[in-house]
């Protein structure tokens, strides 16, 4: 059997590490500004005003489909072998945008505004990716 | 014009892309074949150049501009690595012509060689070029988009058509039509790999989907190549036996790097490039002759001649179903072709664009010439609609 590449997995940072942790434990958390405002991705700092960032609030783990699209035939080498499947952009009930997989839906039903939930898959013990599926 | 300076283009130089490249170059032997190039074209001696422009090159990943003078053997009295993909071309353009108008240099080389180089003795395997940086320790995108498969362009410009499907009104026929005229015009280009290859919008839509909702004809073809231009004083250029391309104005904005935190998908940055290149030159939008714009994907062209302004917001669709493209239309864009008809050279690509317009300012298309054409515009996008520059273009 040839081999395929590895799945492409998150290497948390001092910055990301509290995302990543929480997702082991199924939970979504989003950084917040020092506005109070959340934001995504983490970083060291608030974008658009550079505040130190050390405040996380827990999301709802809900949101809807901003964008998506089908990669029919794995654009990247690591996706070949799951091609097709659908990436998708969420937006979340508290604002930020996430790129994620749509996932338990079949790609025809996939629509732009429909209402997604948070689901983990715990890829192995150290990583856990949140995707999103149908409400 | 500033400092009582202005600065033109002269000379060219274009490879024709292809997909197999039969003769390896290194990086600075590419970059030194297309400088001899553009100088013959315009006539200018190599002792001439005190610019240089480029981007990093394989065997001169670091100090590059230092490496090309060394390479070259001239002595320069600016260097710039340009780091904007896409919208290199355009972005050197603009930055060589600042300089030379400040008054820091006099002639400048905008060149992007584009080709394989000779095989490495006992190289080790690829690094994974297609993660485009996305693999780099820290690098955000490598934990939050990567993981996710959202990696290559294809994937987030898909995205930008979704979304604009999904608010504006917007058919897959009209976004195949900007890849069938680009291709027809393709076909008077004798550098463009699809040169003998005319296709239909049922072809286009009868292509595989790639990424919902691009087909497969909706996206450039990767080739190999390279193109670039001299910029140099107007003065200067006006002793060439070419006409000079004066560079009247320019604008560049840049925004994000992953689709998925762009401000909006559907409004991209040349909205801001356009509207400082067109006040810059002091010029209206209507007084454009001809027009080439960065065509990753059909898409971009779209929401590109929209957002620079030649229509209003949502009407893009409108806008190239009433209009002929073609370089014999009522507004003639990409007359070489495009990168879809023409085969995208690498980082060379965003370069054809500027000497499309070039070529046509100077009256040299030859048999796709659009007539006297004396205002161009040109942009160049880089990245995932990450970043654009837009230039205005006087034939003087």
């Amino acid at each position: 059997m040839a081999e395929s590449p590895p799945r492409i997995l998150p290497r948390p940072t001092a910055a990301t590490a509290p995302f990543w942790e929480a997702a082991r434990e199924h939970r979504l958390l989003l950084p917040l500004t020092a506005e109070g405002e959340p934001y995504f991705y983490p970083r060291a700092f608030s974008p658009g005003s550079l505040a130190p960032g050390t405040e996380w609030v827990e999301a709802s783990g809900r949101g809807v489909l901003y964008s998506y699209t089908v990669d029919r035939r794995g654009t990247a080498p690591a996706f070949a072998a799951r091609a097709p499947y659908v990436i998708g952009i969420v937006e979340l009930e508290e604002g930020p945008r996430m790129t994620t997989n749509i996932v338990e839906c079949a790609i025809e039903d996939v629509r732009i505004g429909m209402a997604l939930e948070a689901v983990y898959e715990d890829v192995d013990d150290e990583v856990t990716l949140v995707q999103f599926r149908p409400v | 014009m500033r400092n009582g300076r202005r600065a033109a283009i002269s000379g060219t130089a274009e490879w024709a892309p292809q997909r197999r490249w039969d003769t390896p170059m290194f990086g600075l032997e590419a970059y030194g074949k297309l400088a001899r190039e553009a100088l013959d074209d315009a006539g200018m001696e190599l002792g001439e150049i005190d610019g240089i422009l480029c981007t990093r090159l394989g065997d001169a990943p670091m100090f590059a501009p230092a490496a090309v003078a060394e390479y070259l053997g001239i002595e320069a009295n600016f260097g710039e690595v340009v780091d904007l993909g896409g919208a290199n071309a355009t972005g050197m353009v603009w930055r060589a012509a600042a300089a030379i108008e400040a008054g820091v240099c006099d002639a400048c080389l905008c060149l992007l060689p584009s080709v394989p180089a000779p095989p490495e003795p006992g190289a080790k395997p690829q690094a994974q070029s297609w993660m485009l940086g996305a693999d780099a320790w820290g690098a955000p995108h490598g934990q939050f988009d990567a993981p996710y498969g959202l990696i290559n362009p294809n994937s987030h410009f898909a995205m930008v058509a979704q979304r604009y499907m999904h608010e504006y009104d917007l058919e897959p026929r009209t976004l195949a039509k900007v890849a069938v005229q680009g291709r027809e015009n393709a076909l008077q280009n004798p550098k463009a790999i699809f040169r003998d290859q005319p296709i239909t919008i049922d072809d286009v839509l009868n292509s595989p989907m790639v990424v919902d909702p691009l087909h497969l004809l909706e996206i450039v073809m990767p080739c190999a190549g390279g193109a670039g231009v001299v910029v140099t004083t107007l003065e200067r250029a006006q002793q060439t036996g070419l006409r000079p391309v004066v560079v009247s104005g320019f604008g560049e904005h840049i925004t994000h790097k992953s689709i998925t935190y762009a401000p909006s998908l559907t409004q991209i940055p040349i909205v801001a490039a356009a509207d400082r290149a067109f006040a810059m030159a002091g010029g209206g939008r209507e007084a454009i002759d001809v027009a080439s714009m960065y065509d990753c994907y059909t898409i971009t062209v779209l929401v590109t001649i929209e957002d620079s302004g030649f229509c209003a917001k949502g009407e893009g669709a409108r806008f190239v179903e009433e209009h002929d493209l073609r370089f014999g239309g009522d507004w003639p864009l990409n007359t070489h072709g495009g990168q879809l008809g023409m085969g995208q050279g690498g980082a060379a690509g965003g370069m054809s664009h500027v000497v499309d317009v070039v070529t046509q300012l100077q009256g040299r298309a030859g048999a796709r010439q659009v007539g006297s054409a004396e205002r161009g515009y040109v942009t160049g996008t880089g990245g995932c609609m990450s970043e654009q520059v837009a230039l205005v273009l006087e034939g003087a």
